[in-house]
């Protein structure tokens, strides 16, 4: 509300911006690119999106000091509103702990990433810096005019002016839903899904399925009801079936050694560790001698 | 100070966000990092139109954000299916198309 009072003050004559605009500006410019460079940083995938959510705002915010309200507006409504929350809920989805490897696959990627997004940064500022030397910045529109910035200028002109471009986004936005539900579709009673639960059961009773019982639930047999809880099976060895496999605490690696033991694959206890690595064949060679 | 300055924090949040898009792993966090971008973009957009003095860079920037959002919708279902298949959103895992 602040910035769009200061986005209505007069602009003055000179080519530098009010001291309102000024005041605004360096405070949301270091917010924006606080939130840029926590989104980068930050490990969890969560706390990124939350990062850049600052920064979407303060962009919108800066919006309205540039008598843009209405693109101010829509950058908070469809931005922080829609699009972030869209990507939380994706990330919800996906699994909060998918977050990144710290494993570089390609040696020096980091560096050499850095090194170009510094150069990136360098070219194109010193490009617009050098372009707009001579410029002298047109006077601000007057958002509350009827061909100023505000929503009723910018109507006008999109629906006159840009008319064919603005009736094209509609294909684009009809091709996107389709395409977001062609591509999240997922039919559960095609062939080869999930069978109805009566077919399930008489083929369990013929034994034609794998199994003649469900999967164990999690822990039950043990002293938890916790998803992370693996069921034990009646000879005290871990059921495998009950592992998530997406649940890091009693990850199914984690406990394969354990299970392997009980199951007397893992390393046998060797026989001769006592006597030395070279008994054997010792011992074969005294029984010789003493023929 | 001068509306260029505007142009410099887009052109940093530009350069910010393809370091992410060149840096982080998650396929998600790639796409945030590309929303960035984008956002750089709308505000450079914005900002040549006040120097303009007309209204032609808005509208440009409405349509970036109208695009951006169809791409988000078919970007997102595309994370979602290949996380339905590979259990994985690392982009180091989808290094092959099939299978």
């Amino acid at each position: 509300m602040i910035t769009a009072l200061l986005a209505q003050a007069p602009p003055p004559a000179s080519t530098s911006v009010s001291v309102g605009e000024a005041i605004a500006f360096w405070i949301l410019g270091p917010l924006a690119l606080l939130g840029a460079l926590g989104m980068i940083f930050s490990r969890n995938a969560v706390h990124s999106a939350l990062w850049l959510v600052l920064t979407m705002l303060s962009l919108g915010a800066l919006y309205m000091t540039q008598s843009a309200p209405f693109l101010g507006f829509t950058q908070i409504i469809v931005y922080t509103g829609a699009i972030m929350m869209l990507f939380l809920f994706v990330l919800m989805l996906v699994g909060r702990e998918s977050s990144d490897s710290v494993v570089e696959v390609l040696r020096g990627q980091r560096l050499a990433a850095t090194v170009l997004g510094i150069g990136l940064a360098a070219l194109i500022s010193a490009g617009v810096f050098r372009s707009l030397v001579n410029v002298t910045p047109a006077p601000t529109l007057d958002p509350y005019a009827a061909n100023g910035g505000g929503a009723g200028g910018l109507g006008r002109i999109i629906f006159t002016q840009y008319l064919f471009p603005f009736e094209l986004t509609s294909a684009l936005l009809i091709t996107a839903a389709l395409g977001a539900m062609v591509l999240a579709f997922t039919d559960r009673h095609k062939k080869g899904g999930k069978l109805p639960q009566r077919e399930l059961v008489k083929l369990r009773f013929r034994g034609e399925h794998d199994r003649p019982s469900p999967l164990p639930g999690p822990g039950v047999f043990a002293t938890a009801n916790s998803v992370a809880v693996p069921a034990l099976l009646p000879d005290g060895s871990i059921a495998p079936e009950s592992l998530s496999a997406i649940i890091e605490s009693t990850s199914a690696l984690q406990l394969m050694r354990e299970r392997k033991l009980i199951a007397d694959e893992g390393p046998k206890p060797d026989a001769h560790a006592l006597v030395g690595g070279d008994s054997v064949a010792a011992g074969t060679d005294e029984e010789g001698e003493g023929k | 100070m001068t509306p260029s300055y505007y142009l410099l924090l887009s052109a940093l949040l530009f350069s910010i966000g393809a370091v992410g898009v060149l840096v982080r792993r998650n396929a998600i966090v790639v796409f945030m990092c590309v929303e960035l971008m984008l956002n750089a973009v709308n505000l450079s957009l914005v900002t040549f139109a006040r120097i303009n003095g007309g209204l032609d860079g808005q509208v440009m920037a409405f349509f970036v954000m109208v695009v951006a959002a169809a791409e988000v919708v078919v970007g997102l279902a595309i994370i979602m299916s290949i996380f339905r298949t590979r259990r994985s959103a690392s982009v180091d895992d989808t290094n092959l198309l099939k299978y």
